[in-house]
């Protein structure tokens, strides 16, 4: 049985930034939301209230930056790049300053729809100079996500969970390293934040089904060790599937791609994750089912991959969390 | 090297700068020198409390953007002295007035007369819109209205670390069409931010030409004030005007300047190229002729040589 951690987040960014004045937590009107109100109540001298103002957030952060300070900024992810997106360019990613950006709620783990789910956020940063992107993918990681953002001379952008969040791996995230699950020599998969745990879920029925799975779990996206990953496809058979909480452009399977493609690396990858569609609002299990980013949907995909079919159904695979939209792990449903 | 020269001495100098640039390069920001040298030269000569220069006078060539690869990088900032506690900073936020704060920086022994001579040249830092790297300048602001912000966060920051010295935003009427202009005042307010300053060029011209034609914004001193700035409204050329606005007291609160000013004061012929004075460019070797000898007379030195 998975250990379930409530609010991981609240008590790490405390631990981590009470007392230290260079570290200033923003929050743009989502404060609990964000699991900051506890620091907010406690540490007021570290907390500034920004408002629903997100534009003048990341420039005023760019001052903070500027003037030495290390501002965490909090809010959901969707909200901190679409509408201040010119602002992020000018005042926060060009100059490199060393603000870390939390954004909350990423990809579909949000009943909120469209204009709450961040699905093409990764492609944006990728593609932004200067900018490092961390994702966490279990309670460990939104534990050690604070010191690994700050280890980073620059922007960082961080993709966080919250509320009741699975602990599945036992050490912190360090920056530009990613987690190798299990060894396997068949199919390469490649996966990040919630999806890592779906891949795990499927694991035991894929390997009855006698297939040999190599897992990889990314928490740092930008920088990547491209060689690394190169190495791992070249230990597999017959390809690679990368399962995302993203759209499939630009995310974490574009990155395998352009990986495989610059090295003439000639094997099959399937890239699954959200195809060229938004989301809408809905339970995460549901989301995930119904644009195809659960166990399910990677087993499908690598049965496409190796062009066999196991038999494999829902009853095969392990057991699914069923988080409650509404629980008291979650200040706020949206 | 403070007040070897008026501050009417300096404006004049930058219109003079600005009128020969623009006569030699065929068009430029001239309605900005007319508009703004009050207010630069005022900042320059005797507001600001800034240090000596710490970058050659002579700029260095264009030297690579921010990047993990580039250790050696450094902004413009230099040419306002170092960042220390007690000195003030300025931000120009609307940086296609680069070419009239460059002006600024010579007449007031910053920064050496060759620097306007690399103004928009290729693989140069002295660029036609200021950026991060360019002379006097410390932040990127060509898209306009993030100059108020980036300028509260420093304020707040300073004040924080109880540093004396003031921050200084240099802004344009353009900016307050933008939402965040206002986004950065409520922040200002909301926190006490009361060591930022601004002087804005009320000059009434945008790209496109008269506000009033373009977007509308009414009475933005009253609409400063409620959303809590302490704002006075002066005639941005009378420099004694200026002085009396900058000392008024705001605790809690920051100060905004409005600058009244005229887009053709001292070169009365632009009245002709209104409401397009947002860069001029002349439109035949007549017109730049016409101009030469007018603005010359205006600004009392001889016309430019244009057979060069």
């Amino acid at each position: 049985m998975v250990e379930m951690v409530s609010r991981p987040y609240a008590s790490a960014f405390e631990k981590f930034a009470a007392g230290n004045p260079d570290i200033l937590c923003l929050s743009a009107d989502l404060t609990s939301s964000c699991e900051i109100d506890g620091f907010r109540d406690r540490h007021p001298d570290q907390f500034v209230s920004m408002g629903m103002a997100e534009q003048n957030m990341m420039s005023f952060a760019g001052g903070l930056g500027l003037a030495g300070f290390r501002p965490f900024i909090h809010t959901f992810g969707v909200f901190m790049y679409r509408r201040p997106y010119d602002q992020l360019m000018a005042s926060v990613a060009y100059p490199r300053r060393k603000v870390r950006l939390m954004g909350f709620l990423p990809g579909i783990t949000t009943p909120g729809g469209m204009t709450h789910q961040s699905i093409e956020d990764i492609a944006v940063m990728r593609s932004i100079p200067n900018m490092s992107i961390l994702e966490t993918g279990d309670a460990t990681e939104v534990e050690s996500i604070c010191e690994a953002a700050d280890s980073i001379d620059g922007p960082v952008w961080c993709r966080v969970l919250r509320g009741s969040v699975p602990r599945l791996f036992d050490t912190p995230i360090r920056v530009g390293e990613m987690r190798v699950l299990s060894e396997g020599s068949d199919v390469l998969v490649v996966t990040a934040g919630i999806t890592t745990e779906e891949a795990m879920r499927a694991r035991s029925a894929l390997s009855r089904a006698g297939l040999s799975i190599r897992h990889i779990h990314l928490h740092t996206i930008k920088p990547f060790d491209h060689a690394q990953l190169l190495d791992h496809i070249g230990s597999v058979r017959h390809g690679v599937i990368t399962l995302e909480n993203h759209v499939t452009e630009g995310g974490i399977g574009s990155l395998v791609a352009e990986t495989m493609a610059d090295a003439g690396v000639g094997k099959r990858l399937i890239r699954l994750g959200l195809k060229d569609t938004y989301a809408h609002g809905g339970s995460r299990a549901y989301l995930m089912r119904y644009y195809g980013l659960d166990a399910l949907a990677l087993v499908r995909g690598i049965e496409t991959l190796t062009g066999q079919e196991f038999g494999i159904t829902e009853d095969d695979l392990d057991h699914a969390r069923v988080d409650d939209v509404h629980s008291l792990v979650k200040a706020e449903a949206l | 090297m403070r007040n070897e020269k008026t501050t009417e001495e300096v404006a004049l100098g930058i219109r003079r700068r600005v009128f020969e640039h623009a006569m030699r390069n065929n068009g430029g920001y001239l309605s900005q020198a007319c508009s703004a040298a009050e207010q630069l030269a005022w900042l320059y000569n005797e507001e600001l409390r800034l240090g000596e220069p710490t970058l050659p006078a002579i700029p260095a060539p264009f030297g690579g953007v921010p990047s993990a690869d580039n250790p050696d990088y450094h902004t413009g900032a230099g040419y306002n002295g170092p960042a220390a506690p007690e000195y003030d900073r300025l931000f120009i936020a609307p940086a296609h007035y680069a070419l009239v704060a460059y002006a600024t920086l010579i007449e007031t022994g910053r920064m050496a007369p060759e620097g306007l001579e690399m103004f928009n040249k290729d693989g140069s830092s002295v660029e036609m819109i200021g950026a991060e790297h360019s002379p006097g300048m410390e932040v990127h602001n060509g898209t306009l209205g993030i100059g108020l912000s980036t300028g509260a966060g420093l304020a707040w920051g300073r004040k924080r670390r109880g540093e004396p010295g003031r921050t200084w935003v240099f802004m344009s009427d353009g900016e307050v069409q933008e939402g965040q202009t206002w986004e950065a005042v409520q922040a200002c307010a909301h926190h006490g931010i009361d060591n930022l300053f601004a002087i804005m060029d009320v000059n009434d011209q945008q790209c496109d030409g008269a506000m009033s034609s373009v977007m509308d914004v009414g009475d933005i001193a009253a609409k400063f004030r409620v959303f809590g700035a302490h704002c006075v409204e002066v005639d941005g050329h009378d420099l004694n005007a200026i002085r009396e606005a900058a000392a008024e007291p705001h605790e809690g609160r920051p100060l905004i300047i409005l600058a009244r000013t005229s887009p053709f004061h001292t070169m009365s012929i632009l009245e002709e190229r209104f409401p397009r004075l947002h860069y001029v460019r002349f439109k035949s070797e007549d017109e730049r002729a016409r101009f030469n000898v007018s603005i010359a007379a205006d600004l009392g030195v001889a016309p430019v040589d244009l057979s060069e």
